[in-house]
């Protein structure tokens, strides 16, 4: 019997590069190409093959993953774009399928002998190409699927891999490369040039001065302590704004010897959605700075991929350790944070859950007495840093109201924003409306009239699905609201 | 790359829709843009107060204003932003000013 493997995810092909962003970021065989017509290179196969065999030796986890999955369907229905499309290739297993089809044929014992009995694709060709371009990038490498699977196979590093391979042969996205392009040239993912970046920070320090709080910014000053990353949608967007300001009045209320970059101007890491080379020269770019300013540690804002590069793939792609920092320790409370004595940086939900803990902030809650929060947990720091519960603690503490969602979409088991590992662009808007509706429905159900959650990514998504849904629910940062319920010094 | 035909010229826009060569920006050509992209019959003072501000910010900066810088200097709310341009600050009035599509986690 042959199934009916309709293909309604199809529809959602993410655009392909400009081919300026292409030439500019030295990507392999520059061209314009359409979804139609890939226009790949005469030896393309053999190119694929040799990147997909240097993938394999170099990441053992993606080998490990291609031999161990025993096909249980665990995983099957805990993606949200397989549960918003329908398409079997939207289930996980099957997405990693598209991978391990071709190890079988290739690369391993049981394929090359048995054929498509063993699993193995019948042949190396286009449309093997045009599933790949289609199905992994509609995955959001979210790793929802990895905490339900026994093994514990992590999807998103085959669609790591996978992309990675996808580029060696010139395929790649237009909104991931064209940030890339702007962040490794310009300094950031929105191209926010230095003398606009400063602009936006006076301008914040006048609108914090007309709210009574006598705030300075600092920017590249050397031999501060701390040097603060954050995303560089946090000085620009809406809500993001409201979480940066909450950060200010922090530092502000604490008095805190820190500093912002222009050069390391960007928190987030769309190199993570494209290749691993791009994904450590954007890490890269925040420890140079520090070398350069100078400072004993970092500290990070309120993001997501920063986290997951940081925490999961720092030590294996970098030659040598940030051994030029400091181990962190907070000035205020005197805490050493040892979890990160390897990556030197801290996030702003354990800098902030420490200082409540040891009552060093004066805090109103009241002052959020308006809203009824939940909180999201976002995927990166939730699952792969295990920030759980620093971002509740501190929620518990700021504000009078604070509601959990349905334990089906919550802490590890969170459904992301689904606008994660390249998807936040608008030509599969519709795909998210869809497959962010689990959580939606849950959020509804809380009866929360604020969202709170820790990614920029996040705070861009989300507003857009309320105004979707018509849902008036407020989407905030933690810190957001942490701002408002401090008490001025 | 799509093209928009707006008086016997040719425009090339992206896929959706953002004007690919900003050069041939006109108010006569924002009108039109307008129209096919927001539904907007015709560009009121208050959404000529926007682009202007959102073009004149991106001649000095190389990059579109952040929200609140234009929310605050036009006087107007996000919510009348939207009401103003539909599909929001982005890709409502940023596309009509001829600017170019926002990138990176807006």
């Amino acid at each position: 019997m042959r199934l009916d493997f309709s293909n309604p995810g199809k529809k959602w092909k993410l655009y392909a590069s400009l081919l300026s962003d292409q030439k500019e970021l030295g990507l392999p065989f520059p061209r314009e190409w359409t979804h139609e017509n890939f226009k790949l290179p005469p030896n393309w196969r053999e190119i694929f093959l040799k990147n997909m065999e240097s993938v394999l030796k170099k990441y053992r986890s993606v080998r490990l993953f291609m031999d161990l999955c025993v096909h249980c369907g665990a995983c099957a229905d805990k993606c949200p774009f397989f549960l918003a499309t329908r398409d079997p290739h939207n289930m996980p297993v099957a997405r990693q399928d598209l991978f391990r089809s071709v190890y079988k044929k290739f690369f391993d014992a049981s394929g090359k002998l048995l054929g498509t009995t063993a699993g193995a694709v019948k042949d190396l060709d286009e449309k093997v190409v045009d599933d790949w371009y289609t199905y992994f990038y509609q995955c959001s490498e979210c790793r929802r699927c990895g905490v339900f699977c026994p093994y514990g196979i992590d999807t998103a590093e085959i669609t790591i891999a996978a992309r990675e391979v996808l580029l060696s042969i010139g395929l790649s996205t237009k909104s991931t490369t064209q940030s890339i392009n702007k962040c490794e040239f310009i300094g950031n993912h929105l191209g926010i040039p230095p003398a606009a970046m400063a602009n936006s920070l006076e301008f914040m320090e006048e609108e914090l001065r007309e709210e009574g709080w006598d705030v300075e910014i600092p920017l590249n000053k050397k031999g501060a302590e701390i040097l603060f990353v954050t995303p560089s949608a946090d000085y620009f967007g809406d809500p993001h704004w409201y979480t940066m300001k909450g950060y200010v009045k922090l530092f502000h209320v604490l008095d805190l010897d820190y500093t912002l970059s222009t050069y390391a101007s960007e928190g987030g890491n769309f190199g993570l959605f494209l290749s691993y080379e791009h994904m450590k020269k954007i890490n890269a770019k925040i420890y140079k700075e520090a070398k350069r300013l100078g400072v004993k540690w970092i500290l990070g804002g309120e993001c997501g991929h920063m986290y997951r590069v940081v925490h999961n793939f720092m030590g294996s792609i970098h030659e040598e350790p940030p051994d030029f920092l400091e181990e962190p320790v907070s000035p205020i409370t005197g805490t050493k944070f040892k979890n990160a004595v390897s990556t030197k940086m801290v996030h702003i939900c354990e800098f902030t859950a420490d200082l409540i803990k040891h009552g060093k902030l004066k805090l109103d809650p009241s002052k959020n007495d308006q809203y009824v929060v939940t909180y999201h947990d976002s995927c990166n720091p939730a699952r792969a840093m295990g920030l759980i519960e620093e971002p509740r603690y501190i929620l518990r503490h700021v504000c009078n109201h604070y509601v959990e969602l349905d334990p089906s979409v919550n802490r590890e088991r969170t459904i992301c924003c689904t606008a994660g590992g390249g998807l936040l662009t608008d030509e599969c808007l519709e795909l998210r409306y869809q497959a962010i509706k689990p959580k939606i429905d849950a959020i509804k159900r809380s009866g929360a009239n604020f969202l709170a959650l820790i990614c920029a990514i996040d705070k861009a998504a989300f507003p857009t699905y309320m105004r979707h849904y018509k849902l008036p629910i407020r989407v905030g940062g933690v810190h957001e609201l942490v701002g408002n319920a401090l008490v001025p010094p | 790359m799509p093209e928009i035909e707006f008086k016997g010229q040719k425009y090339i826009v992206d896929e959706d829709g953002f004007l690919q060569e900003p050069e041939k920006w006109s108010p006569e050509l924002a009108e039109h843009m307008a129209k096919i992209y927001e539904g907007i019959d015709k560009l009121t003072d208050e959404h000529w107060k926007v682009i202007n501000f959102l073009r004149d910010y991106f001649k000095k900066y190389g990059i579109a204003p952040p929200i609140r810088i234009l929310c605050k200097t036009t006087g107007f709310s996000l919510q009348k932003i939207y009401e103003l341009f539909p599909s929001g600050p982005a890709n409502g009035a940023c596309k009509v000013a001829g600017l170019p599509k926002p990138t990176g986690c807006v």
